[in-house]
């Protein structure tokens, strides 16, 4: 019987919510284990756990992965939701990597500077209104599908899903001019195992507060 | 038949190389269309052909891809240097992030303000010496093979030995105590397609003086 899957990370979003979005997508139970301290990512680098001595950690089937995509790719790949051959592998590949573009902006942003942050919050809208969201709206326009790629659930609608969510949560209206993505994100919110997700209790980690920024600076600040 | 792959980006390495490094080690001949000014760039835009409004873009296989991770992975199946199977994929992903995490720290070193350009040399060598030298160091000392995964070439090879020319273009002795890796830059550089590319006339890019930086500047507005 295979164990679970287990993420090593701190208790807050950064860069593991992706993969915690993809292991619950997939209806993938896991385990995770919370850095706190320091102390426990020396041990975890003192060991050998980490290639590169960062997190996120993954143990899963035999390996400890890091690296965000290549933990995000295996995951994917496991549970088919990288699409049915190479082409639409590419397309899932490109729209990913689009998306985790504009939600490298989301992950940072709790740690600029208060004075930038509001700054930083227009130039996320902007970015997703101008460059992303025009792209994925055309895209679910052109084909009239329910998924972005090949008719199925994917990669690219899951981190699409997230970064979606994540913004409306800083600029609620962000969809408005979008009306393919508005009932594109009821649709894939409504998929079972994403709906249980979205739920209270589940895995899914709350917005960025400054007790998660100072956790973080406690465990990687030199 | 299908055409050559071509090429969009201005006359740099920049985030271009690591694709044209990997089309050359594949044996698969190329084109380019230089980016030369900020209108051959808007034209670029205007005409739809970059999804996310950027460059890198290749056009292959009826395609236009854009995204350097997706047009690598495309690549890199296309031409067998992906692994044979998802457990080698993780592997080769998850080398290759470790590889672009310190090449992009070495591609930035010229965008950054003088004040601080000697902080960030110091951060790049003492990453390369305790982080992710011997981190692959090691991964070809666990298995003692010609190459970083399943005993046959990948993208990963490919990548690390580019890495390992700028690691020795920046500070050659940072080499000095990595005779593993040091192994696999000769044997990979002494195959035919990369010898060839490594050659003098080649379509390889210099590495980007002043002006190189100048024209990106006024091309891409930053």
């Amino acid at each position: 019987m295979a164990t679970k899957p287990k993420l090593h990370y701190p208790n807050g979003r950064g860069r593991m919510e992706s993969v915690r979005w993809v292991l619950a997508a997939a209806g993938v139970e896991f385990d995770e284990e919370f850095l706190e301290t320091k102390e426990q990512l020396q041990k975890l680098q003192d060991g050998n756990h980490l290639l590169f001595q960062q997190v996120p950690m993954v143990e899963i089937n035999g390996m400890k992965l890091v690296q965000t995509r290549s933990i995000l790719h295996y995951i994917a790949d496991k549970h088919h939701l990288f699409g049915k051959d190479l082409k639409e592998r590419t397309l899932i590949d490109m729209y990913v990597e689009g998306t985790l573009d504009l939600l490298e902006l989301l992950i940072m942003h709790p740690f600029l500077k208060p004075d930038d942050q509001q700054k930083e919050v227009a130039n996320m809208a902007q970015k997703a209104i101008i460059r992303y969201f025009p792209v994925f709206e055309k895209v679910l326009r052109g084909h009239g599908q329910r998924f972005l790629v090949g008719n199925q659930l994917s990669l690219a609608d899951i981190i699409q899903l997230q970064t979606i969510l994540a913004l409306e949560e800083k600029i609620p209206n962000i969809l408005s001019a979008f009306p393919h993505l508005q009932e594109y994100t009821v649709k894939i919110s409504n998929i079972p195992t994403i709906k249980k997700f979205l739920e209270p209790g589940s895995k899914k980690k709350p917005p960025p507060d400054d007790i998660y920024v100072r956790t973080v600076y406690n465990i990687f600040m030199p | 038949m299908a055409g050559k792959p071509k090429l969009h980006y201005f006359d740099a390495r920049g985030r271009m190389e690591a694709i044209r490094w990997l089309l050359a080690a594949a044996g698969a001949e190329f084109e380019e269309k230089l980016i030369e000014s900020s209108e051959d760039l808007d034209k670029l835009r205007y005409d739809g052909s970059l999804v996310f409004q950027q460059v890198p873009m290749v056009e292959i296989d009826g395609m236009k891809l854009v995204q350097t991770r997706a047009i690598l992975n495309y690549i890199a199946t296309k031409y067998d240097l992906y692994g044979k199977d998802m457990k080698e994929r993780a592997l080769i992903d998850m080398y290759t992030e470790g590889v672009a995490d310190l090449g992009e720290m070495i591609m930035l070193l010229p965008l950054c303000p003088p004040d601080q350009k000697n902080t960030k040399l110091t951060l790049i060598q003492e990453r390369a010496t305790n982080r992710y030298l011997p981190a692959f160091e090691n991964v070809l000392k666990s298995h003692r093979q010609d190459y970083l995964v399943g005993n046959k070439l990948s993208k990963a090879d490919i990548h690390l030995v580019e890495l390992l020319y700028y690691v020795e273009e920046l500070d050659p002795s940072l080499l000095a105590n990595f005779p593993l890796l040091k192994g696999l830059k000769t044997r990979v550089s002494n195959l035919p397609a990369v010898k060839k590319f490594l050659q003098p006339g080649s379509q390889r890019k210099l590495p980007g003086g002043e002006k190189s930086l100048e024209r990106a500047r006024k091309i891409f507005k930053f």
